[in-house]
This record gives C-alpha cells, structure tokens and sequence, in this order.
C-alpha cells in the first residue's frame, strides 16, 4: 500500500469523525444512543465482511467472539472499580483487553476452521455460537449465570459540564472505536495482506503455487475478524453498563450475517450499511406498526409480530432486488451516473464523434449495458 | 443400568427425529448446495396446519395428512416463488433470504395464533412400557421409530430405484449434463425442495409433541441441533445425516442425564470439533482432508 | 487510487446519512413540563416485556390486563384527572433489546416511570441506567433479590414474593407434614432455581435436600433430568420452574412413573396456564399437586377480585381467558393507581417514590407489601395452594419469613375487600 492511500485513509477518517463528533450534539441521547449501538455492530460487522467478504469464510460465531469481548470488559472493569480506580484511561485498558481475549479465541477457532470449508464451517461456527453463552451459565460463580454481570463505567468525564448527556459520551467512545476499526481494515485490506486473503478465497491452489500461506493466511483473517467482534462486543458492553448470555445469544450472530450481507458483502461500506439496518429498522418496523394500527384489540394481536414480519419481507426483498446489497445497488447507480456524465463529456469535447448519441431517446440509453 | 437402558431409548428416539430433520436439510443441500435456515419454519406451519385440522375434525391422523401435503405444497411454492430468484447469486444470498423467511413466517403465526405454546397431542401413550420393572420405552417413542424407518426406507427406494429418483440425482450432481439430456431440471428442483417439506414436516409432527408445544419458535432448537447432525454425518451423505442424528441426540441425552443440562451445548460442539477435525467432510464424507 | 478515495468518500456519506436519518425521524418533544411524562391531563408510563419469542407465551397477557385496567380507569376520569398511557414495548426477552427499547421509552417517549417490566436478565441489564436517571422503576415483574437495594438503586421497586422465602416456606410444609420423606429440587439454572435451592435448605439444612437437578431454558429435553430424580428415590420434589417446564417435568414423571409429591413454585404452577400446555393430562397430572400463592387462585370465583378482575377482564381485555397472568397484570395495575393517588395531586417522581416508601397499600395481594425505606422488595407472605378434584385453590394460613435465616411465622391474611367501582380511593 503506498503512502498516500494511508494518508487519504486517515483524512477520511478524521473527516468522519469531525462530521460525527458534531453529529452528536445535534442528535437527542436517544439517538446518540443509537449511532453508538450501531457503531459498535459496526466494529463487529467490518470485521465480519473482511472474513467472509475478502477471505471467504463464512462464520456464524461472530456473536459468541462479542460476547468474549463483552465479558471480558465486564470483568476488567468490575475489577477497576473495586480497587476505586477513576481514570477514564482505564476504559482504555478493558478494551484491549477484550481484544486480546478475543483473538486468541478467534485463533483457536480459526486453526480449527483453516481445515473447514463453506457450510462445516459455518456449522462449526454455528455451534460455537449457541455453546459459548451457556458457559455463562456452567460458570456461575464468576459470570453469574442467566442474569450476567454489571459493567462498571464511570460517568462522562465532569469537564465536559453537569448536564452532559453519558448517551452523547457512549456515542463518542463507540463512535471512536468504530472508525479505528474501519482505518485498520480499509488499510489492511487494500494492502498486500487484502490481496492475499482474496487470492486465497479466490482460488487456493493457484494462491499456494505463488507461494501463500494459505492456512496461516485464513487463520489471520480469523483473527483480525475476532478482534473486532471483541472490540464491538466490549463496546456493547459499555453502552448497556451489562452483560448476560442472552444479550450476546445466536441471534446476533445471525444479525450480525444479515447485516453485512444486505449491506453488501465484501465491503466495509456495505458494513457501515447493515449496521445502521441492524439499529434502525426494527425500530422503524415498529414505529411504522404504531402507526398503522390504532384499534387496540388489533394492537394486541399485531404488537411485536407485525415489525418482525415487516423485517423478514424486507430481508427477502432487498436480497431479490438487490442481490449485492445496498451497497452492490449504490455502486450500479453511481456507475450509471458517471457512465451518463462520461458520455455527455465526451459529446461535448467532441461532438461529431460517431458514438456519441445526443438524440438517442433515454430509454435506449438505460439498455446500454452496465461495465 | 436401568438409567443406561433409558437414557439410551430416550437418546435415540429424539435422535431419530434429528435424522429425519437433518435428512430434510441434506435432501436441498445435495440438490442447491444451500442450507436451508428456513427448513423448521416450514415445518411449524405444516404442524399449525395439522393443529387446525385436527381441531376442526377431532382427527389426529387427518391433521397428520394435512401436515404431509401442506409440506409438500410449501416445499414447492417456496423454492418457485423465493428461492429461484437467489439460485445464481452468491449462496449467502439465499441464506439471508431463508432467515428473512423465518421472520416473516414466525410473525405471520405470531398474529394468526398467538405467542403462547399450543397443546399439540401424541396420537400414542407417552407412559414408558416396563420390562422386568425398567421403564423401557413408549408406544410413542415405538411410532417415532416406524415413522423415521419407513420415511427413510421410502426415500432409499425413490432415490435408487424410480427414474424420477433418479432424475432427481442425475440434475443435483450434473445440471448441465441432464438438461442436454432432457431432464426438467428447474422440476426436478422444485420436487426436491417440496419432497425435503414433506420430510421436515414429518419430523416437526414427531418432535412437537415431546417440547413445550406448538410455537412460531418450536423448531428453532431442533435445527440447530439437526444442522450439527448433518454436518457430522456429512452434507452430502443421506446415511450420515441418520448417523449424524442419532449420535447427537444419543450425546444429549447421556450428557443431559449424567452432568447436566447446561453442559449440552459444549458438549455438542466438543463432538462436532472431534469429528471434524478428524474427517473435516463429516463421518461420511467422500474426501477426507481438505485439497489444497 | 481513485477507487480508495471514492470509497472512503462512499463511507462518510453512508455514515452522514445515517446521522441524518436519525434526526430527521427524531421527534425530541420536549413538552415543557417540569416533570417528564405528566401533564394535567395525561401520565405516561411504559414496560418491556416479551410479546414475541418463546417467552411470550402467557407473560404477553401480563401488559395486556394492565393496559385493561388503565383504560377501565382512564374511562372513569383517570386519576387526578390525568388518563394513563401505558406504552408497552417487545423485548423478546432480549436484554440487549430492553436496553433500546428501554431507553426509548426513557429518552424519546419521556415516560414518567417503568412500571413491572419483566424478566430477572432483562431488567437486571437497565436497573443502573434506570437509577442513574432517576425514573422510578416500580414493580418489576421477577421475584429475584436484586430488586431490594435501595441504597443502591433507590428508585427500583420489587413485586413477587422472592424465590427464597418460597423455599423455605415449602421446607417449612414439609417440615410439619412430609417430615421423614426424601426432599429434591428441580430448578432453573439461574437464580430462580439457585434462590429457591437456598431457601429450602435454609430450613431443611444443606443435607435436608437429597438430590437437585437444573434445567436450562434452552434445552426441553427434561427427560434425563427428571430420570436422574427418579433414580435418587425422591418422594417430595419442589420445582422452581417456569410453566412450561412445569408441563414438561410433570409429564416427563409421569412418562417414567415417577411418583413423588410435586410442590412447584407460583410462577410455575397456575392451573390455568398449566392446562394450556397439558390439555387432557391436566386432571390426572395436577391432582394433589402442592403450590404457593401471594394473590388469590384465579379459579375461585367466589372471592370479590378476582369476580372483581374477571368483570373488567370481560369489559376491556377482549374476555381473554382468565388466568393467573390476567389476574396479574390487573393486581399490578391497581396497586399503581393506588401509587399514584398516594403520590397526590402534585405529582413527581421523587413523589411515587416517597409514596411507595410509605407503603399501606393493602388491595388483592394475600399478604402485606413490604415496602419501606429500606425495604424496596415486594409481597413478603405466601399461602399454600393445592389442587383438588380439578380445582387449584388456596388452604392455611399465612406464611412470612425473610430471605435470611428467620424463622417462618404463621399469621393470617389480611386482604380487604375491594372499593365498590374497583378504583382504589
């Protein structure tokens, strides 16, 4: 990767983060809420692509490597506030903490995975999921079972004033570790180590004659995908000051597939996307059934399934539609676009040239096919 | 001992409706190559089916029909009308569209019958049959026993000795192939999916009645547990998925009677890592190391 | 190159829409009143409970009869001239899904309090964010201890009877009437079941208990559990179960022909719910079956609230069928409105707090609440209750104890009759 591009990464990333930072002042704390939730999916979702986009292991364990991360932040942080400590820099501490914990599980689960294609695979990961919060349960002395543990967090720091919001605060800490996440993956997968992960997926002979590792390439991508979904469990974590087995359940880590695949697979773009589907749509499902129905006898038979019926439609729609995600969508509208603008540039620079068609009705120019 | 001999008949016949399930899952994934995440769902409507059959005519049997052609129907409406459309995308693709099924599925249900667990009976007594004193099994678990065999006996012959069966296979394994041969093979499809329905559905009609009842949500659990089986069994291997099956509900029920009942989970994914760091295609794969 | 740039711009306009998404659809009404969720005419309260998901069955009925209630009362004039809105939200029995919909309720809808949300892992999640923004959390709908830290979290307020007074009030019955016989536990694998375990032995003594099994939530294969039981030779086996495990237990007994004295805890044992799930086995199954109750049995029409709640049940909840979830969510919401006028005419939230600190609430609970100061946790007596000849009622006196290691007391209920229009006074 050459120079500029990190540094192009780093402006985008910063311009993001100015953007977001004044973001959260104009949002109420429920919504900072939600962009901090969504931004710690985001976290997990980013790194979820990467393994099953770019390195083409599909893994439906994903929510048990957050609940590592989650637990881990509790514990690091129950143990900070018994000994009284009042930095906010300890944050800091717990969050690497759910890192390494996470990857190394990542590691042992992708050493057995480098073996596993496609659909073993996600059974193996399938059954990591479900099994990983009954542990919860077998250990109960330390992680106390069904009803989990409280996060110690200290307030938001007092120089920020009196009234400021801890939603506005969780926001910022999500939002921050969010935007490391998508820094350290766009770098690592427009290098040399993204070129390796998607010759490896793309075909694991001709990857091993020029000389990869494939194995020890698939494991890494394991790895740097569990150290996200520690990283995006901590931040969970942190946000609901809670962790319990139920929070971190296989549901989520089908969520967190759903949400990269509909957000379009193989792009942290796409990530960005699902992540916010994941936090805004059932939401928006259920504020669309309040609205819709008003008699209460009707409320009562529709309340909660209507918005998960309205939110399995539109899986099934945008996946027929769409069938490269959001993502997939906006890049065939943005090509079309620039596609017009080119040729309407091209007319103007040179206006006789035979292939420029002025009069040609729009509907022919839609026809064109697509690059 | 006698804890042995209960555990065991207890562990099989569960297991045995795991085969039939994960045999439903195998039956798609040999023909589409794609895991069917929406199988249980399937299978819990046909069962709503039954409940309301049943209910209306006082007939367990008529519901236990209606459950079978209900299967066969859904099976087939769904891979024409949902499933065709994600056949060339990328197979995560339909996944994601098979879980959004499952949710719209468990929340259509959710606002015709309600949340709550529907009373869904046994059509045979569940009190355990005594030999010498030991509860040994139920003329229940007796009927899951002859249900799975001849599902599974039916299947054998239609597989190997009809020319449909055969169709069937031949447009699984070679599509290109078949097609220039004259074989239908978007049919052949369709009759798989509606043929894997039927088989779900005959396996959520078995377990219902040993759970908690009929619920949108009834066979979330049995497929997880169905999908382990057949990935220890092997995707692609019809006798794995039996094996696969019976072996994972024989490890619950041995693990659930002798530890505990929270001690399941890991001990499912224990066997699932030994069996497939050892044949990482499941038991009855064809190869039996990755070829890299 | 240009490819990365056009990505990253791609990426900040993802991320800018969705902040604009997010506050266009934000409709922050800040009403101006000084206390949020009162006006002079409205009070809006609201709860998370499950209505979709596995948990859903029967707890969905909870909210509903307390909606039922509010709306009885709303269409009487409220109270203090204020109509009740009472915003119910699905949480699945999620706990990351209480924490949205939680907060939503708190920072968007401006709720005045949280009123008998429910579930022991879902609310534990939001007690520190509820208390930490000062919304009294009143009544929550789980009899775990967590609820009675009042210097802790101070405006949480329990409701069930916990876990552990019930063990010890069985162990208490078997103490004076199945003494000598083999004691075991079936239980939840959390602290319904650890709570409960605890309070068996605090009577009976660590070797009182013979054997004890668990269960998990997750797992409906009971069979090798309850199998384990029978092999121990128990004759009394109390059950900290959830109904549907109730169902299971009972008929995974019967299956094997284990014959023992079941003893199963309230929030397991109502007949009603129970004969939801076991249809045609219900008789036979539930016969002799032993039981506690803190308001009285749904099925006995002639006591004044229950015919009281089947009115109102009939009139505003559809004539849902009557159970103990029904009867419930109307006690729930009684003992709100009684909060609520206790609280006065000029109503804050430090004001309900105070209120139910002063307690002298008595309404269709068998026992006295035993909220305090110090005491923020719920009804503190239970009654025996059996089923006979196919009907579930209660028998004997009153017990109350506490969840430590004093003694079980006898005393006598004292449940008034209730206000002529069903609207405490």
């Amino acid at each position: 990767m050459s120079r500029s591009t990190l540094l192009r990464h780093l402006v985008v990333t910063v311009a993001c983060g100015v953007l977001l930072f004044g973001l959260t002042y104009a949002l109420d704390p429920f919504r900072d809420y939600q962009l901090a939730t969504a931004a710690a999916y985001l976290c997990a979702t980013a790194g979820l692509t990467l393994l099953a986009g770019q390195s083409g292991q599909l893994s439906l364990g994903q929510g048990a490597l957050m609940a590592v991360g989650g637990y881990t932040v509790a514990l690091v942080q129950n143990q900070f506030g018994a000994h009284n400590v009042t930095t906010q820099w300890a944050l800091l501490g717990s969050l690497v903490a759910a890192i390494c914990v996470a990857s190394v599980a990542g590691a042992v689960i992708g050493v057995a995975a480098a073996r596993l294609r496609g659909p073993y695979l996600a059974g193996l990961t399938l059954v990591v999921a479900v099994a990983v919060p009954s542990i919860g349960t077998l250990w109960h002395s330390l992680l106390h079972g069904d009803q989990g543990l409280s996060v110690y967090l200290l307030p938001a720091p007092a120089s920020l004033g009196e009234t400021f919001p801890l939603e506005r605060w969780q926001a910022w800490l999500a939002v921050i570790a969010a935007l490391l996440t998508m820094l350290a993956l766009g770098n690592l997968s427009s290098g040399r180590f993204g070129r390796t992960m998607r010759a490896v997926r793309d075909d694991e002979i001709a990857a091993k004659l020029a000389g990869i590792n494939v194995a020890g390439t698939q494991v890494t991508a394991f790895v740097v995908s569990a150290a996200c979904a520690g990283l995006g469990g901590g931040m969970l974590a942190v946000l609901a000051q809670s962790v319990s087995p139920g929070a971190y359940a296989f549901t989520l880590s089908l969520n967190l597939l759903l949400a990269v695949v509909v957000g379009g697979l193989g792009s942290l773009t796409g990530a960005v996307w699902g992540s916010v589907l994941l936090v805004l749509l059932p939401w928006l499902a259920d504020d669309l059934t309040n609205s819709l129905i008003h008699s209460p006898a009707a409320q009562q038979r529709l309340a909660g399934n209507l918005s998960l019926a309205i939110f399995g439609l539109l899986l099934v729609i945008v996946m027929i539609a769409a069938p490269g995600g959001i993502q997939g969508l906006l890049n065939r509208a943005g090509r079309r676009v620039r596609g017009r603008r080119e040729r309407v540039a091209a007319y103007r620079a040179e206006p006789s040239a035979p292939d420029a068609q002025p009069h040609a009705p729009a509907a022919s120019r839609t026809s064109i096919p697509n690059p | 001992m006698d804890r042995f001999v209960f555990l065991t008949v207890y562990g099989l016949s569960r297991g045995a409706i795991y085969a039939a399930f994960a045999l439903a899952l195998v039956l798609i994934f040999r023909a589409t190559r794609v895991v069917n995440f929406a199988q249980g769902v399937l299978a819990v409507v046909s069962a709503y089916l039954a409940y309301s059959v049943s209910g209306a005519t006082g007939s367990y049997w008529l519901g236990f029909g209606a459950a079978l052609v209900s299967g066969l129907v859904l099976g087939a409406v769904v891979e024409r009308v949902v499933m065709r459309r994600v056949e060339h995308a990328p197979p995560l693709n339909a996944v994601i569209v098979a879980l959004g099924l499952v949710l719209l599925t468990q929340g259509i249900l959710g606002m015709i019958y309600g949340n709550q667990y529907r009373a869904f009976p046994a059509p045979f007594s569940t009190v355990a049959m005594t030999v010498h004193g030991v509860p040994l099994m139920t003329r229940y678990d007796l009927f899951v026993f002859g249900t799975v065999l001849v599902l599974m006996l039916a299947l054998a012959v239609l597989f190997t000795r009809t020319a449909t069966g055969l169709r069937m296979r031949a447009a699984a394994f070679a599509p290109q192939v078949s097609r220039l041969l004259g074989v239908n093979v978007g049919r052949m499809l369709t009759l798989g999916w509606a043929l894997a329905a039927l088989v779900g559905a005959v396996a959520g009609m078995l377990i219902i009645p040993t759970g908690l009842g009929l619920h949108p949500t009834a066979m979330d659990l049995v497929f997880v547990s169905s999908f382990t089986a057949a990935v220890v069994g092997g995707l692609d291997s019809p006798i794995g998925a039996v094996v696969g099956g019976l072996v994972v509900g024989l490890v619950l029920s041995y693990v659930g009677g002798y530890l505990n009942s929270a001690s399941t989970p890991l001990a499912v994914l224990a066997l699932l890592v030994v069996v497939l760091l050892a044949r990482p295609g499941g038991l009855f794969s064809a190869s039996t190391a990755r070829r890299v | 190159m240009y490819h990365i740039v056009r990505r990253g711009v791609s990426v900040l306009t993802a991320m800018v829409v969705v902040g604009a998404v997010a506050a266009c659809s934000g409709s922050s009404g800040t009403s101006g009143a000084s206390v949020p969720g009162v006006t002079s005419t409205e009070i809006i309260v609201g709860t998370h409970t499950p209505l979709t998901g596995p948990a859903a069955a029967g707890y969905s009925k909870i909210s509903a009869a307390t909606k039922a209630y509010f709306d009885y009362v709303n269409s009487k004039g409220g109270v203090n001239g204020r109509k009740i809105t009472f915003k119910i939200m699905d949480d699945g029995y999620n706990p990351a899904t209480t924490q949205q919909v939680v907060r939503q309720l708190v920072l968007q809808d401006k709720v005045f309090a949280i009123l008998s949300g429910l579930g022991t892992p879902t609310h534990t999640g939001v007690l520190d964010f509820l208390n930490t923004n000062k919304v009294p959390d009143l009544f929550v709908a789980s009899g775990s201890l967590s609820w009675n830290q009042p210097k802790k979290y101070p405006y949480t307020f329990g409701y069930n009877p916990d876990y552990t007074i019930e063990g010890k009030i069985f162990a208490n019955y078997i103490k004076a009437n199945l003494a000598g016989k083999k004691v075991c536990t079936f239980g939840q694998n959390d602290d319904f079941g650890a709570d409960g375990l605890k309070g068996v032995q605090a009577v009976l003594g660590a070797s009182g208990v013979t054997h004890s099994e668990t269960y998990d939530v997750t797992n409906t294969n009971v069979g090798p559990a309850i199998g384990a039981l029978k092999a121990a030779g128990c004759q009394v086996t109390i059950a900290f179960t959830v109904p549907g495990f109730s169902a299971l237990a009972l008929g995974a007994a019967a299956q094997l022909g284990f014959r023992t004295q079941w003893m199963v805890s309230n929030v397991g044992a109502d007949y009603a719910t129970l004969g939801g799930l076991l249809k045609d086995a219900t008789g036979p199954l539930l016969e002799g079956v032993l039981s506690t109750a803190y308001l009285p049995a749904p099925m006995d029409t002639s006591n004044p609230w229950v015919s009281l709640f089947m009115k109102l049940n009939q009139q505003y909840n559809n004539n849902t069928a009557f159970d103990g979830n029904v009867e419930y969510g109307f006690a729930v919401g009684y003992l709100f409105v009684q909060a609520l006028k206790a609280a006065g005419k000029d109503l804050t939230r430090q004001g309900i707090v105070d209120a139910v600190e002063k307690n002298g609430f008595s309404g269709p609970g068998l026992s006295a609440l035993r909220f305090s100061a110090t005491d923020h946790s719920g009804f503190g007596g239970l009654q025996m209750g059996k089923v006979q000849d196919g009907k579930q009622l209660v028998f004997g006196p009153l017990y109350t104890t506490d969840d430590g290691s004093g003694p079980v007391t006898e005393t006598s209920s004292t449940q008034p009759a209730p206000p002529e229009d069903g609207i405490p006074s």
